[in-house]
């Protein structure tokens, strides 16, 4: 057998992230650290936490970007979050030489079992997406779980039952669901919005999807035509003289 | 990406002892060596101390040393674990090889075949190496053809050139057919390497930060830049793959690895053949200090100049 | 077994672990948005802080900061015990006593002054989310010198909204999200309200049908997101929103009906220039403003039902010369100076941008007005058949109040709001209770006590309606250390802070005797002119005694100031302690209906520390103070400050106190209601907060609606029932102005005329901020602001393991073109020049910044050795401060005179006036940040901070085996259901049943 799960299923569970209202707030990095540092992979270790190089395991990051157009001279800033896809071809999972790193049948969720990961780093180099986080200090790999013990957590409450940075998530950025299924909610998101997948050339199929960021509305439908001035004298005198009599409060 | 020194160490150690073993395989099959006591003892000693101690050595690259034998379950996906395997499967037929010259004093016939099969797994371990970077599709710099050529010429050539330190200390066989021998692979290495620098530079960018990000639509000639890093410090991503060499100092280099690795230890092997033999045992040594340092540097560079896709999130435009 | 290395081992990752052992509901305190959050407990120690879904004012979201509460808690610089200093303030040498000791000491302390006068003791209370609490102290001690932290922070657009529109934006009020078709912010980074804001952004984009217009120099943030981004230049969105309103008036897109109703646009105004009542309202003989009534054609009494007023028109009633104050206005910003031509070079914002922005509000105004079928009756009787809404709103913060003319700037908004008829109306912006109130609200600030002994005759802190109303003495001379309410600053209904420090050290007015301090990092980031600051920590008199005597100070961690104090009283953290976030302070109200909340204690505390409210009422008891002692000398409060919450009313009998749920014996009550023992149980019973909807019919127009108006009189929220009518031209600034020109029993002092006769305009205007006025230009070229990150709390969440990763130094921003022109690189060092000093950082270029512009984080950089950090950290290393070159006064005026670096109205500390020059620093130089202050010593009895955190390892659940089914989840709200077919509505969305 190789890595990858041989009959998936039809489910493939993973988020949707909408670049156009994303305020970069950090807000689902800092989630996602508190879920899973006492979660399946815990701890999300810090080191150095409170000296020169502070450097720890975090599952999602937070950049901002600007999208620069020189020739139009416009520019656009950008937030952008960046966890994992949780592929459908992860070279993650492929190039792991101990199985640690696998792909779930059931979901399609992406994981390292800690216990028998030996730190060769490869997966890491073979994921496009910067996804895979090493533990300097177990000497471990670990990464996004997509909240494996919280989606299907029956200790939680029912509302809980979603990842972190997903419920989390202030301005309602992120989406979590069953993207293999076109019926879901999430898929209907996606296919509305253009969802897209990140560096699609890298050949591994990720399941997350970005919603673009909208084009911007200027006018059009907001203000058909500039206002009408009533008077173009240099102090509006003709204007004040007009309303003197008038029933302006009708 | 950067350059780990126990990874250089690896790949140049193990290259060279496992271009040595297939040398010695060929040389004994051919007769062309005899299964001389003392060279075999010196000759095998050698290549497995680089073999073993390249193998040490890459899992102190390990965060988990003490797991390493786990690495050897996913051959059927993983050039990693098929490298463990080879290199496990190796030792069999090398080592019963090894005995035999050794101790019975026999390196062909039945003997030789072993030796040839071992040979073939010391190949295979190679490229295996090798295809544990070239399979990597997020580094443009090792997913390239000129990779996995490159490691097992690398290592025929450096093992040539153990081959012929090993003869000149032993005055054993013909040592004029390895020095056509390693004058041939050396050149040979160089070339590669020029193509292989060749091929980076003319790469198309495979991916760039707007593919990374997608967000290239928003502008007519959209470009891509981070204002804003995820955490003010580096990270893992950042100190394992953000490394970064200057253009200057990867030219220097370059040519510093050609004329060291290649070029010197070119003119000094293709002195053997006119010096008096006493100068060989100096010379042939002198020869393989320097394709010690040229295949580290080279390999240095390798890894040095190896840009990951990753750091289009951080930063850089194309890779 | 798995020793066989070539077999797959395969993980049964278990899908079920144990969470918790219990969940605890409370509100968080890593900002002052006060989420409600769901506290995770296992073996006593934090599993997991989540949102609470329930909670009216995060709706289950929780910020960055919410979620690193974890890190905080268990911060490394967290106090242990009471200190006293041993060494020299500064130097960080402290003995660690016991409670009993500092409780002694400080009792001493303030009992000694409180016997012979008690104005000497400066009691400031920073962050303070409990101001009617301790400024009830403060009236009960009898020290008139109290204030809170709104001095420096936001009290123009306080100042600004409340002598306006009787309410304010910061969290007192908000869009109405769902129904507003355009939305403009102005100058916000992050705001109080972080949470709802986000939501509500979230919701409105994601509607698709609204357009978001960012006002901000800088692009990133909210502003990122927005559907224009208007570049302004900083410190003159003034002129920006004049041009505005210059453009509505010319082609009359004006809200008529709605002034003519609401406003005090027709009202009269005298005008006879030289007469002590000239720009007063004229009034009828019981005091109420005329307008000029078309149909009758006479003046009358404008609160009348049905006016047909005349908005313009010189005229002469009751012998006087009258005109209505529209007429003012209009004339004044009629003029071809505010035209969008004119302002344009100045605000960096196009003609043509302003013309369309004018075109686009007006648009939706009043083409698309929203309608909502429904009845409501206004304060006059007359009913309304619907609610016809005009759908724009507006939202500001700092941005636009952290200026010298900020205030005028705040009122300049609000008019133009009031100008659309969009205040308090479907797709408008709208109070949250108890807002409305009064313009301005009714309370007066209280003066020094009488006498020794005596309590103050109200609270320390209200509203100024005439120069009677100043704290000023016979001969108009600051009467409060702050100078609040005097002649400089005479609107400062927050106080003024930023002041205490340099004028007690001055003794300007007067010495203090005892500087009591909770909660204000004042050493450090809260401070302007951090050099001078803590001199006037450590200056001495010839004697060598300390010019400030004694400073008690209550803080949770070891801050910059903590090592500049006397006496620490270590308080707990948000997550160990009664807090009572309360109708009379800053509630969790939103524009549906009221709302109070409380923190319950989750954990308990770590270390000998206390809860700062408790410790105050201890001190109150033993001072014997009224309200806190009974009189057989028992304390009143024998529970601590839950006991307070409960019991305390705010007038005995009034039934009114700091929690309106479940009052009344058996909890029936709202609002008002004798205390109940039980309303803590109900509280925790429902999750830690209290709300009350409002009715349908309540939900708008709530100035003048007449349902509203009696609920929130019978909540305790205003007085009285009648209307609150928006004042445009504002008389009470008229006032202070007749009074600078000579008229009236109050007058300012000499050198004060100019200004106040200068600043005191009834109707907004704009000046140039103070320091770019006297700054040479040429010289300092470029404005520097700083703004806050959306993951950190000012100075405290740089101890935080988690959000320090984030951002532990900070680069100045700056525009690639201004950059390129100076030579200066991306990654750049660079020293930063204001005329009062120089601060150096590295530089990010970037294009999302108005190119005359740079800015920063705020409070990122740090003192060496404070918080606990190593000593190499980022913080205090790279990371650098601008409060070091902004200056807490401005220039000599004429009359030698320094005034604050303040607005001249409020008192506003003027952040944002903040004038640099940028050079590329030598090569030596680059890498280090300056200037940097000594180090302070860890800590006494500091825990060593860890080298590694493996936080949460052993607080792994054990596997239980099972698998619930997960579900879906789109955008955390309904509203993309609404443009996507099929897509399913509401919060959280579908439970997928089957799906596994
Ligand atoms: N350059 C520049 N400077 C600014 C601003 C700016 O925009 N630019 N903004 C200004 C504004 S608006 C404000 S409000 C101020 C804010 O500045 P500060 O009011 O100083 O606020 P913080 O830095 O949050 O620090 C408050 C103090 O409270 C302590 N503390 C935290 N939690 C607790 C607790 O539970 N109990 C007690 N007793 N203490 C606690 C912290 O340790 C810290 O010492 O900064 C002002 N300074
Ligand atoms: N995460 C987080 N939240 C906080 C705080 C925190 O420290 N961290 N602090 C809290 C406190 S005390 C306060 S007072 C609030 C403040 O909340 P905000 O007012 O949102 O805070 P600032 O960061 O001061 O943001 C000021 C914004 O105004 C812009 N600006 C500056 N000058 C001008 C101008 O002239 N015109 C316009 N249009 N814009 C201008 C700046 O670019 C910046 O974006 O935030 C509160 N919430
Ligand atoms: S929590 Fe939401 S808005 Fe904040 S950074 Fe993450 S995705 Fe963006
Ligand atoms: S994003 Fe990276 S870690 Fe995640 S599945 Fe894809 S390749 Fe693997
Ligand atoms: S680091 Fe661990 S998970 Fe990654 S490839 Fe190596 S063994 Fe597999
Ligand atoms: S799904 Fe869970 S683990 Fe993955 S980024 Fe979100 S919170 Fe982190
Ligand atoms: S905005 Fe964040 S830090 Fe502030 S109260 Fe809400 S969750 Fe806590
Ligand atoms: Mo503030």
């Amino acid at each position: 057998m190789t890595s990858l799960p041989q009959n998936p299923s039809k489910v493939k569970l993973g988020l949707v992230i909408d670049l156009d209202i994303c305020v970069g707030c950090h807000a689902c990095a800092v989630n996602c650290k508190e879920w899973n540092t006492s979660g399946t992979m815990a701890p999300l270790t810090d080191m150095d936490p409170y000296g020169a190089q502070p450097d720890g395991v975090w599952f999602n990051r937070v950049h901002t970007y600007e999208a620069v157009d020189e020739a139009a001279g416009t520019s656009r800033t950008v937030h952008f979050p960046r966890s994992c896809l949780h592929c459908d071809d992860a070279p993650c999972v492929t190039v792991c030489p101990t199985g640690a790193s696998y792909k779930r049948e059931d979901d399609g969720i992406v994981l390292i079992n800690t216990d028998i990961c030996i730190g060769c780093k490869l997966c890491s180099w073979a994921c496009p997406y910067g996804a895979r986080e090493y533990d300097e200090d177990e000497g471990v790999m670990k990464k996004c779980t997509l909240c494996i013990d919280k989606i299907y957590n029956e200790n939680l409450p029912v509302e809980s039952r979603v990842p972190a940075c997903v419920s989390t998530c202030p301005t309602g950025a992120r989406s979590f669901g069953d993207l293999g299924d076109p019926q879901s909610d999430v898929s209907k998101l996606v296919a509305a919005r253009g969802g897209y997948a990140l560096m699609p050339e890298q050949g591994t199929a990720p399941v997350n999807r970005y919603l673009p960021p909208r084009p911007k509305k200027l006018g059009e439908r907001h203000a058909p035509r500039m206002l009408e001035h009533h008077d173009d004298s240099a102090d509006g005198a003709g204007l004040l003289a007009r309303w003197v009599d008038k029933v302006l409060s009708a | 990406m950067h350059p780990a020194k126990s990874v250089i160490y690896f790949t140049v150690a193990t290259g060279a002892g496992y271009g040595l073993m297939g040398w010695l395989a060929v040389f004994g099959v051919l007769g062309l060596v005899p299964a001389d006591h003392a060279f075999g003892i010196a000759a095998f000693g050698l290549a497995f101390f680089l073999i073993v101690s390249g193998l040490l050595s890459s899992t102190g690259h390990l965060g988990r040393p003490e797991r390493a034998w786990r690495a050897l379950s996913q051959w059927r996906s993983s050039w990693l674990s098929r490298e463990g395997v080879l290199a496990i499967l190796s030792f069999g037929p090398t080592g019963l090889y090894a005995l035999a010259w050794v101790l019975l004093g026999q390196n062909s016939g039945l003997v030789g075949i072993i030796g040839l099969v071992g040979a073939g797994l010391c190949m295979m371990t190679v490229f295996a190496t090798s295809m544990i970077y070239a399979s990597l599709k997020t580094i443009p710099g090792w997913s390239n053809r000129w990779v996995s050529i490159g490691y097992l010429v690398m290592s025929l050539m450096s093992g040539s050139v153990l081959m012929l330190v090993l003869q000149s200390t032993f005055t054993v066989g013909a040592s004029g057919l390895i020095i056509k021998i390693a004058i041939f692979f050396l050149a040979l290495g160089g070339i590669i390497k020029l193509l292989y620098w060749h091929s980076l530079s003319t790469l198309p960018a495979r991916s760039t930060a707007t593919t990374a990000t997608g967000l290239g639509g928003l502008g007519a000639n959209g470009q891509v830049r981070m204002v804003e890093s995820p955490h003010s410090e580096d990270n893992f991503l950042l100190k394992e793959m953000g490394y970064k060499i200057a253009r200057k100092h990867a030219h220097a280099l370059k040519r510093l690895a050609l004329v060291l690795g290649f070029i010197i230890p070119m003119a000094l092997v293709a002195t053997l053949a006119v010096l008096a033999p006493e100068y060989s045992l100096p010379v042939s040594l002198l020869a393989m200090v320097f394709v010690a340092l040229g295949l580290a540097t080279e390999r240095w560079l390798f890894f040095a100049e190896a840009k990951h896709v990753v750091t289009l999130y951080y930063g850089e435009t194309e890779i | 077994m798995d020793a066989n290395p070539f077999a797959t081992l395969k993980e049964d990752v278990d899908l079920s672990p144990e969470v918790a052992d219990e969940v605890k509901c409370t509100t968080c305190y890593m900002c002052a948005c006060r989420c409600g959050i769901r506290v995770h407990l296992k073996d006593g120690k934090i599993r997991y802080i989540e949102g609470n879904p329930d909670h009216p004012v995060n709706q289950g979201v929780l910020c960055a900061k919410g979620s690193a509460g974890i890190m905080q808690q268990y911060s490394p610089a967290k106090l242990k015990k009471p200190l006293l200093r041993t060494g020299e303030r500064g130097s960080g040498e402290f003995r660690e006593i016991e409670w009993d000791e500092a409780l002694v000491l400080a009792t001493n302390w303030l009992g000694e002054v409180r016997e012979c006068d008690p104005g000497k003791l400066a009691f400031f209370t920073g962050r303070d989310q409990s101001q009617s609490f301790t400024g009830w102290w403060a009236t009960q001690y009898g020290t008139h010198n109290f204030a809170a932290h709104g001095g420096f922070c936001s009290v123009n657009m306080a100042a600004g909204g409340l002598y306006t529109l009787g309410g304010a934006f910061w969290e007192f009020g908000e869009p109405d999200w769902d129904l507003t078709k355009y939305f403009m912010l102005f100058g916000v980074a992050e705001d109080h309200d972080s949470n709802p804001i986000k939501i509500g952004l979230g919701k409105l984009k994601t509607r698709g049908e609204a357009k978001f217009v960012a006002v901000n120099p800088s692009r990133n943030g909210y502003n990122a997101i927005a559907d224009e981004w208007v570049g302004v230049r900083p410190g003159t969105d003034g002129l920006f929103i004049f041009a505005i309103i210059h453009e509505l008036l010319r082609a009359e897109k004006i809200d008529f009906a709605s002034l003519a109703r609401y406003s005090n646009a027709p009202w009269l105004v005298i005008d006879e220039p030289g007469q002590p009542d000239h720009g007063l309202f004229l009034r009828d003989a019981k005091g109420n403003p005329l307008v000029w009534d078309l149909v009758r054609k006479k003046a009358i009494n404008a609160n009348l039902a049905d006016i047909t007023p005349a908005f313009a028109g010189a005229r002469t009633v009751k012998k006087r010369n009258v005109i209505p104050s529209f007429e003012l206005l209009a004339k004044r910003y009629l003029d071809d100076e505010f035209s969008p031509d004119a302002v344009a070079e100045i605000t960096g914002i196009p003609a043509t941008t302003i013309r369309r922005i004018a075109a686009e509000l007006a648009h939706v105004a009043f083409e698309e007005e929203v309608v909502i079928e429904r009845e409501w009756t206004d304060a006059w009787g007359r009913k309304h058949d619907k609610m016809i809404g005009r759908p724009v709103s507006f939202h500001a913060m700092r941005g636009i109040s952290a200026h010298s003319n900020g205030f005028h700037t705040c009122r300049a908004l609000h008019i133009l709001q009031v100008l659309l008829g969009s205040v308090d109306v479907p797709g408008g912006w709208r109070y949250k209770a108890p807002f409305p109130k009064p313009v301005p609200p009714g309370v007066r600030p209280a003066g020094p006590a009488k006498k020794p002994g005596d309590t103050l005759t109200g609270p320390p802190l209200g509203f100024i309606k005439s120069p009677d109303d100043l704290i000023v003495d016979e001969n108009g001379a600051p009467q409060r250390i702050d100078k609040a309410f005097s002649w400089e600053h005479p609107l400062s209904l927050h106080g003024m802070m930023h002041m205490v420090l340099h004028n007690a050290a001055n003794a300007d007015p007067y010495k203090v005797d005892v500087l009591f301090m909770y909660m204000a990092n004042m050493a450090w980031n809260s401070s302007m002119n951090v050099q001078g600051t803590l001199d006037y920590f450590t200056a001495k008199d010839e004697s060598g005694a300390y010019k400030i005597p004694k400073i008690i100070y209550s803080d949770a961690f070891w801050s910059e100031t903590v090592p500049y104090c006397d006496l620490i009283l270590p308080d707990t953290t948000y997550l160990e302690r009664w807090d009572c976030i309360s109708m009379l302070d800053r509630p969790i109200s939103s524009a549906h209906g009221a709302g109070d909340a409380i923190r319950q204690p989750v954990l308990t505390p770590e270390g000998d520390v206390r809860p700062f409210a408790d410790v105050l009422l201890d001190l109150g008891h033993r001072l014997g103070l009224q309200g806190m002692s009974k009189k057989d000398g028992n304390p009143q409060y024998p529970g601590g400050y839950v006991d307070y919450m409960v019991n305390h009313e705010r007038v005995a009998g009034s039934g009114i106190g700091p929690l309106a749920g479940w009052r009344g014996k058996d909890g029936g009550e709202q609002g008002r209601g004798e205390p109940n023992p039980d309303q803590i149980v109900r509280y925790i019973e429902n999750d830690c907060f209290w709300t009350q909807d409002l009715a349908p019919e309540q939900l708008y127009f709530k100035p003048v609606n007449q349902s509203y108006l009696n609920h929130a009189v019978m909540m305790g929220w205003i007085g009285h029932a009648d209307p609150v009518i928006f004042q445009l031209y504002n008389e009470d600034l008229q006032k202070f102005r007749l009074a600078a020109q000579g008229h009236g029993q109050r007058q300012p002092p000499h050198q004060h005329r100019d200004r106040i006769e200068t600043y005191f305009d009834p109707l907004p205007i704009w000046y140039m901020p103070f320091e770019e006025a006297e700054v040479d230009c040429k010289q300092y070229p470029l404005h520097a602001l700083s703004q806050r990150p959306m993951h950190m709390y000012h100075s405290w969440g740089s101890q935080n393991a988690w959000l320090r990763q984030i951002t532990s130094s900070n680069k100045l921003h700056i525009h690639v073109d201004t950059a390129g022109a100076l030579g200066i690189k991306d990654g750049d060092w660079v020293w930063i020049e204001s005329r009062h000093g120089r601060v150096k950082g590295a530089v990010k270029l970037i294009t999302g910044v108005n190119p005359q512009t740079v800015w920063t984080w705020n409070a990122i950089g740090k003192r060496k050795g404070a918080w606990n950090l190593s000593e190499a950290a980022p913080e205090a290393n790279k990371g650098f401060l601008l409060n070091h070159i902004i200056s807490e006064v401005l220039a000599p005026g004429k009359n030698g005179q320094r005034y604050s670096n303040s607005d001249p109205v409020t008192g506003q500390a003027a952040w944002f006036d903040l004038r640099v020059k940028i050079s590329k620093c030598a090569p030596a130089e680059a890498g280090a940040t300056e200037p940097v202050f000594e180090r302070f010593p860890q800590s006494p009895g500091a825990t060593p901070a860890p080298g590694v955190s493996r936080y949460g390892a052993s607080l792994k659940g054990a596997p239980t085996g099972k698998k619930a089914n997960t579900r879906g989840w789109v955008g955390n709200r309904h509203e993309n259901s609404l443009g996507i077919t099929g897509l399913a509505d509401g919060k959280g969305n579908t439970i997928k049943g089957g799906e596994t």
